[in-house]
Protein backbone atom coordinates (compact mmCIF):
# COMPACT_ATOMS: atom_id res chain seq x y z
CA UNK A 1 0.00 0.00 0.00
CA UNK A 2 2.82 2.35 0.38
CA UNK A 3 3.54 2.24 -3.92
CA UNK A 4 1.94 5.20 -5.34
CA UNK A 5 -0.22 4.35 -8.41
CA UNK A 6 -1.10 6.73 -10.62
CA UNK A 7 -4.02 6.73 -13.54
CA UNK A 8 -4.28 8.93 -16.46
CA UNK A 9 -7.48 10.34 -18.90
CA UNK A 10 -7.63 12.78 -21.12
CA UNK A 11 -11.27 13.79 -22.56
CA UNK A 12 -12.83 16.53 -24.69
CA UNK A 13 -14.40 19.88 -22.88
CA UNK A 14 -18.02 18.20 -23.07
CA UNK A 15 -20.85 17.48 -20.39
CA UNK A 16 -20.87 14.10 -23.07
CA UNK A 17 -17.77 13.28 -21.32
CA UNK A 18 -19.23 13.24 -17.64
CA UNK A 19 -20.49 10.18 -17.04
CA UNK A 20 -17.40 8.42 -19.07
CA UNK A 21 -15.01 10.48 -16.07
CA UNK A 22 -16.73 9.30 -13.48
CA UNK A 23 -16.73 5.78 -14.28
CA UNK A 24 -13.36 6.27 -14.22
CA UNK A 25 -12.62 7.40 -10.72
CA UNK A 26 -15.05 4.87 -9.52
CA UNK A 27 -13.66 2.22 -10.96
CA UNK A 28 -9.94 3.08 -9.60
CA UNK A 29 -11.56 4.04 -6.29
CA UNK A 30 -13.26 0.81 -5.91
CA UNK A 31 -10.15 -1.36 -6.77
CA UNK A 32 -7.91 0.75 -4.28
CA UNK A 33 -10.77 0.02 -1.40
CA UNK A 34 -12.53 3.02 -0.79
CA UNK A 35 -16.00 2.92 0.46
CA UNK A 36 -19.52 3.19 -1.46
CA UNK A 37 -20.03 6.49 -0.23
CA UNK A 38 -16.49 7.90 -0.29
CA UNK A 39 -17.12 6.59 -3.86
CA UNK A 40 -20.24 8.73 -4.35
CA UNK A 41 -18.30 11.75 -2.80
CA UNK A 42 -15.37 11.40 -5.32
CA UNK A 43 -17.42 11.06 -8.14
CA UNK A 44 -19.55 14.43 -7.44
CA UNK A 45 -16.88 16.12 -6.89
CA UNK A 46 -15.39 15.15 -9.81
CA UNK A 47 -18.28 15.72 -11.94
CA UNK A 48 -18.53 19.37 -10.42
CA UNK A 49 -14.84 20.69 -10.98
CA UNK A 50 -14.95 19.24 -14.58
CA UNK A 51 -18.03 20.71 -15.41
CA UNK A 52 -16.98 24.32 -14.07
CA UNK A 53 -14.04 23.60 -16.59
CA UNK A 54 -15.99 23.16 -19.35
CA UNK A 55 -18.54 26.19 -18.45
CA UNK A 56 -15.68 28.58 -17.07
CA UNK A 57 -12.73 27.60 -18.56
CA UNK A 58 -13.19 26.83 -21.96
CA UNK A 59 -16.71 28.45 -21.90
CA UNK A 60 -18.67 25.39 -23.82
CA UNK A 61 -15.82 24.83 -26.32
CA UNK A 62 -15.76 21.22 -27.21
CA UNK A 63 -12.48 21.59 -29.05
CA UNK A 64 -10.62 21.83 -26.03
CA UNK A 65 -9.57 19.28 -23.85
CA UNK A 66 -9.40 18.02 -20.08
CA UNK A 67 -7.06 15.94 -18.05
CA UNK A 68 -7.70 13.95 -15.40
CA UNK A 69 -4.73 12.06 -13.13
CA UNK A 70 -5.70 9.68 -10.54
CA UNK A 71 -3.18 9.56 -7.63
CA UNK A 72 -3.73 6.75 -5.04
CA UNK A 73 -1.12 6.82 -2.15
CA UNK A 74 -1.19 5.18 1.27
CA UNK A 75 -3.64 7.59 3.19
CA UNK A 76 -5.39 9.25 0.43
CA UNK A 77 -6.08 9.75 -3.29
CA UNK A 78 -5.71 13.03 -5.13
CA UNK A 79 -7.71 13.66 -8.18
CA UNK A 80 -6.29 16.65 -10.45
CA UNK A 81 -7.75 18.28 -13.34
CA UNK A 82 -5.46 20.15 -16.05
CA UNK A 83 -6.97 22.79 -18.35
CA UNK A 84 -5.21 24.61 -20.62
CA UNK A 85 -8.45 27.70 -20.20
CA UNK A 86 -9.06 30.77 -18.48
CA UNK A 87 -7.86 30.05 -15.30
CA UNK A 88 -10.16 30.79 -11.99
CA UNK A 89 -10.05 30.04 -8.56
CA UNK A 90 -13.25 30.68 -6.68
CA UNK A 91 -12.83 33.21 -3.76
CA UNK A 92 -16.10 31.89 -2.07
CA UNK A 93 -16.60 28.30 -0.54
CA UNK A 94 -19.98 29.49 1.20
CA UNK A 95 -23.30 27.66 1.13
CA UNK A 96 -24.89 29.80 -1.58
CA UNK A 97 -28.33 31.55 -0.58
CA UNK A 98 -30.56 29.14 -2.32
CA UNK A 99 -33.64 30.57 -1.34
CA UNK A 100 -32.65 34.09 -2.76
CA UNK A 101 -31.55 32.05 -5.94
CA UNK A 102 -34.72 30.47 -6.22
CA UNK A 103 -36.48 33.91 -5.86
CA UNK A 104 -34.30 35.71 -8.52
CA UNK A 105 -34.52 32.05 -10.93
CA UNK A 106 -31.25 32.16 -10.96
CA UNK A 107 -28.95 28.85 -10.39
CA UNK A 108 -25.82 27.44 -10.84
CA UNK A 109 -22.91 28.22 -7.98
CA UNK A 110 -23.34 25.43 -6.09
CA UNK A 111 -20.68 23.15 -7.59
CA UNK A 112 -17.62 25.03 -6.03
CA UNK A 113 -19.61 24.50 -2.37
CA UNK A 114 -20.00 20.60 -2.83
CA UNK A 115 -16.54 20.01 -3.90
CA UNK A 116 -15.38 21.54 -0.50
CA UNK A 117 -17.47 19.66 1.42
CA UNK A 118 -16.83 16.00 -0.34
CA UNK A 119 -12.95 16.57 -0.62
CA UNK A 120 -10.70 16.66 2.61
CA UNK A 121 -8.57 19.36 0.71
CA UNK A 122 -9.17 21.35 -2.55
CA UNK A 123 -6.16 23.70 -3.88
CA UNK A 124 -5.85 25.66 -7.19
CA UNK A 125 -2.93 26.24 -8.95
CA UNK A 126 -2.55 28.37 -12.03
CA UNK A 127 0.43 28.05 -14.40
CA UNK A 128 1.49 30.02 -17.68
CA UNK A 129 -0.09 27.02 -20.20
CA UNK A 130 -2.23 24.84 -17.32
CA UNK A 131 -4.29 24.99 -14.70
CA UNK A 132 -4.97 22.59 -12.21
CA UNK A 133 -7.41 21.91 -9.96
CA UNK A 134 -6.45 19.29 -7.12
CA UNK A 135 -8.66 17.18 -4.76
CA UNK A 136 -7.81 15.48 -2.03
CA UNK A 137 -9.47 12.53 -0.13
CA UNK A 138 -8.26 10.52 2.85
CA UNK A 139 -8.98 6.97 2.92
CA UNK A 140 -10.11 7.06 6.73
CA UNK B 1 -25.41 6.32 -24.52
CA UNK B 2 -27.91 6.91 -22.95
CA UNK B 3 -28.09 6.76 -19.23
CA UNK B 4 -30.89 9.18 -18.28
CA UNK B 5 -34.61 8.84 -18.93
CA UNK B 6 -37.96 10.74 -18.09
CA UNK B 7 -41.44 9.15 -18.47
CA UNK B 8 -44.35 11.35 -17.79
CA UNK B 9 -47.46 10.04 -16.33
CA UNK B 10 -51.26 11.28 -14.79
CA UNK B 11 -51.40 9.85 -10.88
CA UNK B 12 -54.59 11.24 -9.21
CA UNK B 13 -55.13 14.08 -11.42
CA UNK B 14 -51.76 15.19 -11.10
CA UNK B 15 -48.39 15.19 -13.10
CA UNK B 16 -45.64 12.53 -12.31
CA UNK B 17 -42.31 12.55 -14.05
CA UNK B 18 -40.41 9.37 -13.03
CA UNK B 19 -36.51 9.73 -13.39
CA UNK B 20 -34.52 7.37 -14.05
CA UNK B 21 -30.98 6.98 -14.17
CA UNK B 22 -28.00 9.93 -14.10
CA UNK B 23 -29.05 13.48 -13.65
CA UNK B 24 -25.75 15.90 -14.69
CA UNK B 25 -24.98 18.71 -16.45
CA UNK B 26 -25.15 16.88 -19.89
CA UNK B 27 -28.73 15.13 -19.22
CA UNK B 28 -30.30 18.17 -17.23
CA UNK B 29 -31.66 19.94 -20.22
CA UNK B 30 -34.03 16.92 -20.62
CA UNK B 31 -35.24 17.45 -17.49
CA UNK B 32 -35.79 21.30 -17.98
CA UNK B 33 -37.99 20.63 -21.40
CA UNK B 34 -40.11 17.73 -19.63
CA UNK B 35 -40.89 20.81 -16.79
CA UNK B 36 -41.18 23.51 -19.09
CA UNK B 37 -43.81 21.39 -21.36
CA UNK B 38 -45.65 20.77 -18.31
CA UNK B 39 -45.50 24.41 -17.12
CA UNK B 40 -46.43 25.79 -20.68
CA UNK B 41 -49.73 23.72 -20.48
CA UNK B 42 -50.40 25.17 -17.56
CA UNK B 43 -49.84 22.17 -15.09
CA UNK B 44 -48.38 23.44 -11.99
CA UNK B 45 -49.05 20.52 -9.72
CA UNK B 46 -45.74 18.27 -10.66
CA UNK B 47 -44.64 15.03 -8.36
CA UNK B 48 -40.80 14.36 -9.56
CA UNK B 49 -40.62 10.76 -8.49
CA UNK B 50 -36.95 9.94 -8.23
CA UNK B 51 -36.88 6.01 -7.07
CA UNK B 52 -34.56 5.11 -9.95
CA UNK B 53 -32.84 7.72 -10.21
CA UNK B 54 -29.30 6.88 -9.47
CA UNK B 55 -27.58 10.00 -9.06
CA UNK B 56 -27.51 13.63 -9.32
CA UNK B 57 -25.06 16.68 -9.66
CA UNK B 58 -25.71 20.04 -8.90
CA UNK B 59 -27.28 21.19 -12.70
CA UNK B 60 -29.60 18.38 -11.87
CA UNK B 61 -30.97 20.84 -8.28
CA UNK B 62 -30.43 23.86 -10.72
CA UNK B 63 -33.15 22.72 -13.08
CA UNK B 64 -35.42 22.93 -9.71
CA UNK B 65 -34.72 25.93 -8.76
CA UNK B 66 -35.38 27.68 -12.10
CA UNK B 67 -38.86 26.33 -12.14
CA UNK B 68 -40.10 26.66 -8.66
CA UNK B 69 -41.12 30.02 -8.65
CA UNK B 70 -43.22 29.57 -11.81
CA UNK B 71 -45.54 26.98 -10.16
CA UNK B 72 -45.58 28.55 -6.72
CA UNK B 73 -46.79 31.36 -8.49
CA UNK B 74 -49.18 29.75 -9.79
CA UNK B 75 -50.52 27.73 -6.93
CA UNK B 76 -49.22 24.97 -7.62
CA UNK B 77 -45.56 22.84 -6.48
CA UNK B 78 -42.83 20.93 -7.43
CA UNK B 79 -42.72 17.64 -4.89
CA UNK B 80 -40.06 15.23 -4.70
CA UNK B 81 -40.30 11.77 -3.62
CA UNK B 82 -38.74 8.54 -3.41
CA UNK B 83 -35.15 9.27 -3.70
CA UNK B 84 -32.54 7.12 -2.75
CA UNK B 85 -30.16 7.94 0.45
CA UNK B 86 -27.07 9.17 -2.09
CA UNK B 87 -29.53 11.56 -4.14
CA UNK B 88 -31.31 12.90 -0.80
CA UNK B 89 -27.73 13.47 0.24
CA UNK B 90 -26.98 16.01 -1.94
CA UNK B 91 -30.10 18.06 -1.68
CA UNK B 92 -29.61 18.08 2.39
CA UNK B 93 -26.18 19.30 1.61
CA UNK B 94 -27.35 22.35 -0.31
CA UNK B 95 -30.18 23.10 2.16
CA UNK B 96 -32.81 21.99 -0.35
CA UNK B 97 -35.19 19.96 2.20
CA UNK B 98 -36.15 23.62 3.80
CA UNK B 99 -37.14 25.05 1.04
CA UNK B 100 -38.56 22.19 -1.30
CA UNK B 101 -41.01 19.21 0.07
CA UNK B 102 -39.00 16.35 -0.37
CA UNK B 103 -41.44 13.15 0.63
CA UNK B 104 -40.79 10.03 1.20
CA UNK B 105 -43.18 8.30 -0.98
CA UNK B 106 -45.39 9.41 -3.79
CA UNK B 107 -48.88 9.08 -1.90
CA UNK B 108 -47.53 11.33 0.48
CA UNK B 109 -47.08 13.89 -2.16
CA UNK B 110 -50.66 13.47 -3.45
CA UNK B 111 -51.93 13.30 -0.48
CA UNK B 112 -50.42 16.90 0.53
CA UNK B 113 -51.83 18.29 -2.67
CA UNK B 114 -54.97 17.07 -2.06
CA UNK B 115 -54.72 19.20 1.49
CA UNK B 116 -53.34 22.35 -0.17
CA UNK B 117 -55.94 22.49 -3.22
Amino acid sequence: MNKTATYQIKVTASTENLAEVRKFVALHAKRQGFTEEQISDLQLAVDEAYTNIIKHAYQNNKNEHVEINLSFDSDKLCISLFDSGNSFSPKNYNLPDIQKKIEERKRGGMGVYLIHRLMDSVSYHAKADKNEIRLCKNRN
Amino acid sequence: MKNFKINHRESSGLDVLDLHGELDAHTASQLEESLKLLIDSNKSSIIVNCSELDYIASAGLGVFMAYIEDVRSTGGDIKLTNMNERVYNVFDLLGFPTLYDILEDERDAIEQFSKEN
